[in-house]
């Protein structure tokens, strides 16, 4: 009984090993990754147009200081694992980051946002700025809501990513109840949830990373961005069924 | 109109319930705490807020309602008082353990991924609103939201409880009309620096004086209802649905299963303002409680069920220790190690902290002249229930 078990699992390993290979420096569960909503737009402009614009909307988690800040946050790491899993596709990541913003006020700036940059996708990152000022669930729910919608009327494609996993300040910022409404808007308008929150989480518990480490460890910071940006980037791969376009398959 | 039945001995599983919610709340507030995954909150709508407001209601009007009849409004109404200034000094008690934590993370971490993070220190620099903000009850941090919704409920108590002890079902469906109109009115009280209470008072009120209702004679009128099997049979089916709803929050990828009407009639679940579907689970959850462990069940006397009760005994101050507690765990995890034993050890050491603390309380009143003939056997257990907190 054991030998044709061990071969079928042998099977589906050997089928996955392009995955396999990114989980080994940091290894997210697919359930984290794949779900059932799609990025059309993403496949459209990838398939017939071979280009993917895609902003970054967030707030201070999305950068991160000091010379080599811009290329090692995950925006920068993203365009980098997608030119690699999609050759062939004009990608362009844009990055908009302003400190201290709410939902509520980057839900107010979708509509400039998409006559700006045309985006095909947007990534917006928000949840704990809101979660810092305790702003009213109900507020964040609808400013996320109004938000999504203006976009998807917009004719680009959203994933939503919500807070890090902060162990040393979490007993300070009730994430709960902003998290849950992230997960719900992003639910009721089926579009992909980057739970970045559960993801840190996981890599915490498993060792992966020291994210109690209180110091100025900038190579911890670059090495967690990096591991967001491949983690999106193979979402969307994903969610937009370009898997297939990869070469050497 | 009737004189609400009321009986006069103490109901050990109130004690035993309200001490099991103490431990859940503070294995609850310890964060990143794999133990945690034992408590209620997990496993259906409600948590161990619910059991406890719904408790202390029970047991300020079993108390304070004796009170009222024997001496009157105002040596009741007086008495009530008293113990919300307590609570609130036990609150700005809390709120100056919460300041030397946050002092101290503010001058250690500096860690560059979490920039953002550590705008949560941001009210450090000025200390001169915060304070006041906080002893205004305005400014609430993180965990520590539950004794100012006490506050609230403690102070508006003595002319619902006159009312409950007249017309109790004219007091009951006030307190309904209230819930509703804050639903509808989205009625709350504003906090600082923005948003409003995150256990809205005039929302979460009903669970308090359902508790007190149910304790001045309601549980009596509700025993047909609670004895039936159709009854029996409702609650358990929701609580299997509230369990599979909620499974799909920690499953991912298993929300897809749960139907989009589905979704949109139940979320989001609200405990700001006590959701119905979670006022819906408590009373679910009560009900299968009551059915299977009887008011005489032999196992309240045994030594295994002393520890909760204990605790459940002194609620304010074991309330108070466990919010302490969990700070002091989460210190521990993140100066020493959180490794999944250090989570079990504080988690354990914890609760053992808490029953200790709990027996000597109850040693201290003993020994400080709860002799009989030294203090009126009027008011039973007087202290000991009216910790309502």
């Amino acid at each position: 009984m054991r030998m044709p078990l061990a071969l079928l699992l042998a099977g589906l390993l050997a089928a996955e090993t392009a995955l396999a290979q990114e989980r080994q420096t940091c290894e997210i569960p697919r359930s984290f990754l794949f779900g059932s909503n799609d990025l059309k737009h993403v496949t459209e402009a990838v398939t017939k147009q071979h280009k993917l614009t895609i902003a970054v909307v967030g707030t201070g988690s999305s950068i991160l200081a000091g010379p080599e800040g811009p290329a090692s946050a995950y925006p920068a790491r993203l365009e980098a694992a997608l030119k690699q899993r999609l050759p062939g596709t004009a990608i362009k990541v844009v990055t908009l980051v302003r400190s201290r913003m709410s939902a509520e006020d980057m839900a107010h700036g979708m509509g400039k946002l998409l006559a700006d940059e045309k985006p095909d996708l947007v990534i917006w990152q928000t949840g704990t700025l809101d979660a810092i000022r305790r702003i009213d669930p109900d507020d964040f729910r609808t400013a996320l809501e109004q938000g999504v919608e203006t976009l998807q009327k917009g004719g680009a494609d959203v994933i939503l990513m919500n807070m890090q996993y902060s162990p040393r300040t979490d007993i300070m910022v009730a994430l709960g109840p902003y998290a849950d409404n992230m997960r719900v808007v992003a639910q009721q308008h089926e579009i992909p949830l980057f739970d970045r929150l559960a993801i840190m989480r996981q890599w915490s518990d498993s060792g992966a990373f020291d994210l109690y480490a209180a110091g100025k460890d900038n190579v911890l910071a670059h090495r967690v961005h990096d591991c967001i940006g491949r983690g999106i980037a193979v979402m969307i791969t994903d969610a937009a069924h370009l898997r297939d376009l990869r070469p050497g398959q | 109109m009737q004189t609400p039945v009321v009986t006069t001995e103490r109901d050990l599983r109130l004690d035993l319930f309200r001490g099991i919610a103490l431990w859940l709340i503070f294995l609850d507030h310890i964060p990143s705490n794999l133990v945690a995954w034992v408590t209620i909150r997990n496993y259906g709508f409600s948590d161990a807020t619910e059991i406890f407001v719904f408790v202390s209601g029970y047991t300020a009007a079993f108390v304070y309602g004796k009170e009222m009849r024997e001496r009157g409004f105002v040596v009741a109404g007086a008495r009530i008082l008293r113990r919300t200034w307590q609570i609130y000094v036990a609150h700005v008690f809390l709120f100056a353990i919460y300041l030397a934590e946050i002092s101290y993370v503010a001058t250690s971490f500096e860690n560059p991924l979490y920039a953002e993070e550590m705008n949560v220190l941001d009210f450090l620099k000025q200390p001169d609103i915060t304070i006041v903000q906080a002893l205004l009850l305005k400014f609430k941090p993180a965990n520590m939201d539950i004794l100012p919704l006490y506050i609230v409920l403690l102070l508006l108590f003595p002319p619902i409880l006159w009312l409950l002890q007249r017309r109790s079902t004219l007091a009951l469906g006030a307190s309904v009309l209230l819930y509703v109109l804050t639903w509808h009115f989205n009625w709350n009280l504003p906090s600082y620096p923005s948003g409003h209470w995150f256990f809205n008072p005039f929302a979460w009120q009903l669970l308090f004086v359902f508790g007190a209702w149910c304790a001045l004679g309601g549980a009596q009128r509700l025993a047909a209802v609670l004895q039936s099997p159709i009854t029996l049979a409702i609650a358990i089916a929701y609580l299997v649905f509230a369990f599979c709803i909620t499974l799909t929050w920690y499953i991912p990828g298993s929300e897809t299963y749960v139907p989009h009407r589905l979704e949109e009639l139940i979320y989001p679940i609200d405990k700001v303002n006590l959701d119905v579907l979670r006022f819906a689970h408590f009373l679910a959850l009560a009900v299968v409680t009551v059915r299977f462990v009887p008011r005489e069940w032999p196992a309240l006397k045994s030594p295994w069920a002393w520890p909760p009760i204990v605790c459940g005994q002194h609620s304010l101050e074991i309330f108070c220790l466990g919010v302490f507690l969990s700070f002091a765990a989460h210190f521990a995890m993140v100066e020493i190690s959180a490794a999944l034993w250090m989570q079990v050890l504080a988690s354990v050491i914890g609760i053992l902290i808490m029953v200790a603390a709990a027996w000597l309380i109850t040693w201290y009143k003993k020994a400080e002249g709860r002799r009989p003939g030294s203090r009126p056997k009027t008011t039973p257990d007087a202290d000991l229930a009216g910790g309502e907190a």
